[in-house]
């Protein structure tokens, strides 16, 4: 009589399907027939459609606009531009980084495909054919699209609406198109050591412009509604309570009339954190006509204009021992931010986290300075699938590294090893000012070396060059090795706000009588399976089965307030905010439980979905028991209901790591390549759901190829983007993206409730160095020590020619 | 610019549409069938997103104006499968992981639907390439992969048994 068998321990962990199963995926249902609900897809009854007049010039004084063309053709109803937004004091707009930036061109643009006017009209056919016909009178001024040319003494002023200020938001400005110079650590003592030392290796790495370009482009829907005063508004926000006290700020509508919704979102990667134009235009537009405006990118406008990343010029020196220990660390960076600082990072860091760059290593001084300059490009400096310029701190170290190996002609894998910060180093203090929280680099390198059988990998790399010089071949092997430290989840309220907003996160949960419960967070699901994976934390924590849970998140008039998803910050904060209010509601359970047993509280003990009490526990209340009880029993000393609440103030940031090897053939008279073998091996402390965590990886890995291979936002001296269409901007497809062999080592982080520290980002940082040092490390015996992503064939053939590879 | 009547059948229903000769079969799928599942990734016919089977062709429907397939058959993604009958491919991408964000799914599940008559046992290496229409910016393909592969041996056994 099986039937009457109770459920064993471990079947009553797996049907709760709580932290480490590999659940298949809520979101899945809808997605798969084509019943998401991404912005676009809203339909609204007398909807309007509104769309961009842009500039051909990067950098223009507008001498006038005609829209008299325009406002004639059938089906336009309105044309915007900054005189119309001037009254309302919303022709500018704060950024993000402490700048502002023009909503519609304020008398000149600084960049091409700037917003110049903002055509409403019936249907998207009649916004084009008005934009098309509004009439602007252009003056063209010299552009300058270089930032050391632009802090030349002669360049141009761009921002003529900063002139004579010295004093930016991050310090004092140097030069007109200065923005600021942040510092960290010891300049002094950081020259001393390079001064001193037996070695120092020296180099300029440049990571290029690019754009994270989500498939789904950004888009909004405002609709104010006139008769109740209240303002709604959907869109593509990785951040919709940020956007809410944004709106609220800039327009003066109390927070509380606004309702900020973000439906599905078809990817982010940073794209989709800042406030843009077409946010501001399609609120006023609506206030102005009464009905609701829809705004969306097409694939140009989203290229050309919003969030670009990265475009670091990063200086380096490393000095070390004739041995290889290193000693000191300096690097210059030259950070390029287009015509607005509309960077998205916490307000104390003007360059992001960019100073994680001493990386994975125990270096005892190092200093970095960062200059932001303006130039005639778009705006942005997101974080593209990165935590605030980490990728761009990883890439530079990990090729730093690589130079330091051909400089005292060592293996690279072996100058890590010895320079690792050790295992019992941690918690470790860094030279230029971080608390990395815990790792073990030691255990996941020579899990990685071993898994991909290095020392043979080295052989064949030497065999294969000596064929090459006997004539036998003309292909090469490329080892292309990466060690990353990230440093995610920002982030304690002490030193990370954005906008004054700390940037904690949380969770509110209703546990229903029946014993099914919502739960409610801060944060918004792009892709990564939040409605799964919060799921699974709770049902852990809570002993309900995941299947029995909601996650809702993305509308603020029912989630609680929380800064959103970006900087792989969802499960090292909003995850631990959720674990703690699962906490609330299991210490409320505890003491229903004690009551209904009849027993002292601290004679109950949680087990998997119940309390029992110690030593009995065949006496036990399940948690589905606990949950009715709580709605239909007087309880002495206890209010009705289970339901919880939390805001989490992290203490520290968390500091995931991996193992990259990326092994690849190049050919050296087409520039080629073919990437033979790709091992990721990642820590990410405790694991929620190993399915979505290797699709992460995949999915990282997959961009980062892009990154390093091929992809980028590139503009000639005119300033024209020549990149602006998915034929230039480079996104591989299932035929040149490898299979990738995921692994793992599991150091938990001892801050983080749960131990765990977030995965997202990890193979973009790591893979963008592994595929880069790859191409370097195949042409390495050639003489080769620096060369300029991104790697496409072009560019591989260039590298080959240059070191008189063909003859 | 005038409108004009065009009959399409769409989904296995005739539809009555009115539209500009310049109008994208996208925007009509979208807008006045409130077809929402193929979906605008670039308008340019690179991402695929919009795919969707004309005629018995992959077809990405931001390439061609709707007054192009007047009288022509089309299936969306919403023509695949039901909420209590979903396609094997559904089934597979769902089983597999084989999407994240979603947004390049019903476009993918449509060519892979596609994929699979054209090529009912596909090699890995074939599935790649006939899928190379369609990016995807999320899951970097190599479930994509799978969950074709495993459906394609998934309906493959249920042909072998029903004969
Ligand atoms: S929207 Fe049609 S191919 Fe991209
Ligand atoms: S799942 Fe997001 S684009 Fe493919």
């Amino acid at each position: 009589m099986n039937d009457m068998t109770p459920p064993s321990r471990e079947e009553r962990i797996e049907s709760l399907k709580g932290m480490g199963s590999s659940r298949k995926r809520v979101e899945d249902a809808r997605f798969t027939q084509g019943k998401g609900n991404y912005v676009d897809d809203i339909k609204m009854p007398g909807m309007l459609f509104g769309d961009f007049v842009r500039s051909p010039y990067a950098h223009a004084r507008i001498k006038s606009i005609d829209s008299e063309a325009a406002l004639a053709i059938p089906g336009v109803l309105a044309v915007l531009t900054a005189k119309d937004l001037e009254p309302l004091g919303l022709h500018w707009m704060p950024t993000l980084a402490g700048d502002k930036q023009m909503v519609l061109a304020d008398g000149k643009v600084l960049f091409q495909g700037q917003e110049v006017a903002f055509v409403v009209a019936t249907d998207r056919y009649a916004a084009a054919d008005g934009c098309e016909a509004v009439v602007v009178d252009y003056e063209e001024l010299p552009v300058v699209v270089d930032p050391f040319k632009a802090l030349a003494e002669d360049a141009p002023v761009l921002r003529e609406d900063l002139e004579g200020q010295t004093e930016g938001a991050h310090g004092p400005r140097r030069h007109h198109n200065h923005i600021f110079t942040w510092e960290a650590g010891e300049k002094e003592a950081t020259e001393q050591v390079l001064d001193s030392a037996e070695v120092v290796a020296e180099e300029m790495v440049y990571y290029h412009r690019t754009h994270p370009c989500p498939l789904e482009p950004c888009g909004c829907v405002a609709s104010m509604d006139k008769v109740n005063g209240k303002l709604t508004l959907y869109g593509t926000f990785q951040a919709p309570h940020a956007i809410r006290t944004v709106v609220s700020l800039i327009s003066g509508i109390e927070e509380h009339n606004i309702r900020v919704v973000s439906p599905d979102i078809g990817g982010g990667f940073g794209n989709k954190v800042g406030a843009y134009p077409g946010y501001v235009c399609s609120v006023v537009a609506s206030i102005v006509t009464g009905k609701p405006v829809k705004w969306i990118e097409d694939r140009m406008d989203n290229l050309m204009t919003t969030a670009f990343a990265r475009d670091y010029w990063m200086k380096g020196k490393i000095a070390a021992t004739k041995e290889g220990k290193i000693t000191g660390l300096w690097c210059h960076t030259t950070a390029d931010h287009g015509g607005f600082d509309a960077c998205a990072d916490p307000t104390k860091f003007p360059a992001g986290f960019m100073n994680i760059c001493t990386g994975s290593y125990d270096i005892p001084t190092a200093y970095l300075a960062v200059d932001g300059v303006y130039t005639n490009k778009a705006p942005g400096g997101v974080a593209y699938r990165c935590s605030f310029r980490v990728t761009e701190a990883a890439y530079f170290i990990e090729r730093m590294i690589e130079i330091l190996a051909i400089e005292l002609g060592m293996d690279a894998a072996e100058l890590r090893r010895i320079n690792f910060i050790k295992k019992e180093q941690f918690p470790y203090q860094s030279a230029l000012g971080w608390e990395y929280d815990s790792g073990d680099y030691h255990t996941a390198w020579d899990k990685a070396l071993k898994a991909v059988g290095y020392d043979d990998l080295r052989k064949e790399q030497a065999e294969r060059v000596e064929a090459f010089n006997r004539g036998e071949t003309r292909k090469l092997l490329g080892i292309g090795l990466t060690h990353f430290t990230e440093i995610v989840g920002a982030g304690p309220v002490k030193n990370c706000d954005i906008l004054g907003l700390g940037m904690f996160d949380s969770c509110e949960i209703r546990i229903h009588p029946t014993g099914s419960a919502i739960a409610r967070l801060g944060t918004i699901s792009q892709g990564q399976g939040h409605a799964t994976t919060f799921a699974q934390i709770l049902a852990s924590e809570i002993g309900l089965p995941a299947d029995s849970i909601t996650v809702e998140e993305g509308d603020t008039d029912t989630a609680p307030y929380g800064l959103g998803t970006y900087g792989s910050r969802s499960t090292p904060v909003a995850g631990a905010a959720t674990a703690m209010a699962g906490r609330k509601i299991r210490a409320k359970a505890q003491m229903i439980a004690a009551y209904l047993l009849e027993v002292h509280d601290d004679d109950v003990e949680f087990d998997v979905d119940r309390f029992v009490v110690k030593g009995a526990p065949e006496r036990f209340k399940t948690m589905k028991e606990i949950a009715f009880a709580a709605y239909n029993q007087a309880i002495p000393g206890i209010e009705p209901g289970l339901e919880a609440v939390s805001y989490y103030d992290p203490p520290n940031m968390t500091y995931p790591f991996g193992a990259y090897i990326c092994v690849m053939e190049i050919d050296v008279d087409t520039g080629t390549h073919e990437i033979r073998q790709f091992y990721a091996l990642d820590d990410c402390g405790t694991r929620i759901n190993p399915m979505i965590i290797e699709g992460q990886v995949h999915g990282g890995l997959t961009e980062a190829l892009a990154i390093a291979m091929g992809q980028e936002i590139a503009y000639d001296e005119m300033g024209n983007c020549k990149t602006g269409t998915l034929m230039d901007f480079f996104i591989p497809t299932a035929w040149e993206t490898p299979n990738y062999t995921t692994d793992h080592t599991t150091t938990p982080s001892p801050h983080h409730p749960i131990g765990a520290k977030g995965v997202g980002e990890s193979p973009n940082v790591g893979g963008v160095p592994a595929f880069s040092n790859a191409v370097h490390d195949a042409f390495r015996a050639f003489g080769l020590r620096q060369s300029h992503m991104p790697h496409d064939h072009w560019r591989i053939w260039k590298i080959a020619n240059g070191l008189g590879l063909h003859g | 610019m005038g409108k004009q009547h065009y009959q399409i059948n769409v989904n296995g229903e005739a539809k009555d549409v009115l539209a500009e000769p310049r109008e994208l079969l996208i925007h009509t799928l979208r807008e006045q069938l409130e077809l929402t599942g193929p979906h605008i990734g670039c308008e340019t016919s690179h991402c695929g997103a919009c795919t969707v089977d004309i005629d018995g062709k992959s077809v990405k429907s931001c390439t061609v104006f709707t007054a192009q397939v007047a009288g022509k058959d089309i299936t969306t993604i919403e023509g695949l499968g039901s909420p209590d009958g979903m396609h094997v491919l559904q089934e597979k991408f769902r089983e597999h992981h084989g999407l994240q964000c979603g947004y390049c799914t019903p476009g993918m599940i449509t060519r892979a639907h596609r994929l699979l008559q054209e090529n009912p046992s596909p090699t890995e290496e074939e599935v790649r390439f006939g899928m190379a229409g369609n990016l995807c910016r999320c899951t970097g393909y190599q479930n994509i992969v799978k969950s074709i592969l495993a459906a394609a041996a998934e309906m493959n056994a249920a042909k072998e048994a029903a004969e």
